[in-house]
């Protein structure tokens, strides 16, 4: 295993993450705007062709927060535009992040079957 | 006419608090004033499956037991004034369906009780009614599931932000009885300050309870050292320390024997709740317990209660809407008062 | 302390009496879990290399398993407090979305599972799949215009 790539995905990782905690304690933007922000930010960025350099760089420190779900979805629609033309443009970002947000919907509904909410203690 | 200068009105006989009761939850059971309460709750559900009917709930077993104190038949009590924070007052509504009483839900955000007590004295005052029952509720997950998130959201809460009380508080006032008694009452008006953090409630309100109190002073003469205590609703905090500023630029000086509803039911460091309680049942279920407790005690003769209020709901706070504030002084003692002349 | 004449006034006042977030611990809070979600979700992605995934094939794993540790959290109601410890660390990567799909979920239930939690589901996931969505469209319109030769357009 390439331990060094796992210490690159934490260091990435947490450092976009403490861009996000900037955004909360300073503009007081709720969480909802926190992710509508990454994901746009993500998918602009993708489309420019620049977070590609941030995979390669840190691995899942750059997939796995929002802005990776972003950069997928127009790297997916870039993908498929240029193989299927303009209907790829909508087709090839769910096409690309379909797992995810598949995933997202099934164990949420699961969740609600099996679980209900508690109050916070703190 | 019963009023005072410019917003007072002074009973021309006091009307008497027949009993009070208050039924919190497994968080209020955990802060300081925990020896106050009548009933603690072990958990938010209390045996439904919804916040709502919880909520219900709780608002109707606090009314039972107010009546069940005041050993009123229910069948003499005229008229009930209840409200709650819920969309249409629901929790009220539908806690009180069965009660067979006649029923008027009210809204003043969290001054509610406040505005209940003000309503039921005059209501009493006037010789329309003999018994009245006031009463006010709120629960932290239904306020929550309304106003802000789901419960298991994984978010921070704002350093300002206050949190709801689970809990209700109701009151049965009397023509007749042997005190404490609603002396005076000073019904506030609408004051926005142009605050428009939701999560900074305190500030947006402090600017009414000012108001309020100034006019009260004002029109009664009355310094706040004639007080044995004031207490606001839920200004928490920060509101406190806005309010002790504000009315200190007025010439008052209340910091001696002011304190706030939202400060006293929870402990800050130990419980987390950032600047302190708030909801209908904060001040509600304060009076209900704590305040009437003292007054029982002999530690308190003369008070200002003042709940206050943010009248503002999720859809005017996304719509980047200001918040205006509201606050009612009642004025009870345990004596009739010599000093106000109308 | 002088008069307070103006709704500004007001709001300059308030603003110094409001106490700020600690901005330095949530940021190493954030940082720290954030890091640690990220490197879990490379460990994994380095497990499916040795197995010969292909890439694409691994982040979308990677995805899906911290996706489901985030709905297993929440169910277990452990979700929110890590959530109000760790901030913008737990929030900002693919867990956050997943949570903020799950827990509304869980919470209108009482409401029914069409409108309840069919519909109540995406209160804050919606608007992240509305502008990510609609954005990469947009992008891939552009990047069309800047390349008409080399794509035919249908």
């Amino acid at each position: 295993m390439d331990w060094m790539m796992v210490l690159k995905a934490f260091i990435l990782g947490g450092i976009i993450c403490i861009i996000g905690q900037i955004l909360i304690d300073k503009t007081k933007l709720t969480p909802a705007r926190i992710l509508v922000t990454y994901v746009t930010v993500g998918a602009i960025l993708g489309g420019l062709g620049w977070y590609k350099y941030l995979i390669n760089w840190g691995g899942c420190g750059a997939t796995v927060p929002l802005t990776g779900f972003g950069n997928l979805l127009s790297k997916g629609a870039i993908e498929e535009l240029k193989s299927m033309g303009l209907l790829g443009a909508f087709t090839g970002g769910i096409k690309a992040t379909a797992g995810g947000i598949a995933a997202a919907i099934f164990f949420g509904y699961i969740a609600s079957l099996v679980s209900k909410p508690k109050i916070k203690k703190q | 006419m019963k009023k005072l200068g410019n917003q007072t009105y002074v009973l021309s006989k006091p009307v008497n608090i027949l009993s009070t009761a208050c039924i919190v939850g497994p968080k209020e059971k955990e802060g300081p004033l925990n020896p106050y309460f009548d009933q603690c709750l072990e958990d938010e559900f209390w045996g439904e499956n919804s916040w709502e009917k919880a909520e219900s709930k709780i608002i109707k077993e606090t009314v039972n037991m107010a009546i069940a104190k005041s050993k009123i038949a229910s069948s003499e009590i005229d008229f009930c004034f209840a409200g709650d924070l819920l969309n249409q007052c629901i929790s009220s509504s539908f806690g009180l369906r069965e009660s067979n009483i006649p029923f008027f839900g009210i809204f003043g955000a969290c001054s509610t009780f406040g505005e209940a007590l003000t309503l039921g004295s005059i209501t009493i005052d006037g010789d329309f009614a003999t018994n009245v029952v006031c009463a006010a509720s709120s629960h932290f997950c239904s306020a929550e599931k309304q106003f802000r998130f789901p419960l298991e959201l994984g978010n921070q809460r704002a350093p300002a932000s206050q949190w709801t009380v689970t809990g209700s508080g109701a009151a049965v006032l009397s023509k007749d009885g042997e005190g404490p008694y609603v002396t005076a009452i000073t019904p506030g008006k609408i004051v926005d300050m142009g605050i428009k953090d939701a999560n900074n409630m305190g500030a947006a309100m402090a600017g009414a309870a000012q108001d309020t109190l100034l006019c009260h002073f004002k029109d009664t003469g009355r310094k706040p050292s004639y007080y044995d205590a004031i207490f606001t609703g839920d200004l928490g905090h920060i509101g406190k320390d806005i309010l002790v500023d504000l009315m200190d630029t007025k010439g008052y000086n209340i910091k001696a024997n002011y304190n706030d509803c939202g400060v006293l039911i929870f402990d800050k460091e130990t419980q987390d709740t950032h600047s302190g309680g708030s909801g209908c049942g904060c001040s509600a279920s304060v009076f209900s317990g704590y305040i009437t407790h003292m007054f029982k005690d002999g530690k308190y003769k003369k008070i200002l209660l003042m709940p206050t209020g943010a009248l503002m709901n999720s859809t005017t706070s996304q719509q980047g809407e200001s918040i205006p504030g509201i606050a009612h002084a009642v004025a009870i003692e345990s004596a009739f008062p010599t000093d106000l002349k109308v | 302390m002088k008069p307070i004449n103006s709704k500004e006034e007001y709001q300059q006042y308030v603003d110094q009496k409001t106490p700020n977030s600690p901005i330095l611990k949530n940021c190493f809070n954030a940082f720290w879990v954030g890091g640690l979600i990220c490197a879990i979700g490379q460990i994994i992605f380095e497990i499916c290399k040795t197995r010969g995934i292909e890439e694409t094939i691994s982040y979308s794993i990677v995805s899906i398993i911290l996706i489901f540790i985030s709905a297993f959290l929440t169910a277990l109601n452990l979700f929110n407090k890590i959530g109000k410890f760790a901030g913008a660390g737990s929030l900002v990567p693919i867990t956050g979305f997943a949570n903020s799909i799950v827990s509304p979920a869980m919470e209108y239930k009482s409401e029914g599972y069409v409108l309840g939690v069919g519909a109540k589901m995406f209160t804050v996931a919606g608007p992240v799949l509305v502008y990510g969505i609609s954005s990469s469209i947009i992008i891939g319109i552009i990047y069309l215009i800047f390349n008409t030769q080399s794509i035919t357009l249908i």
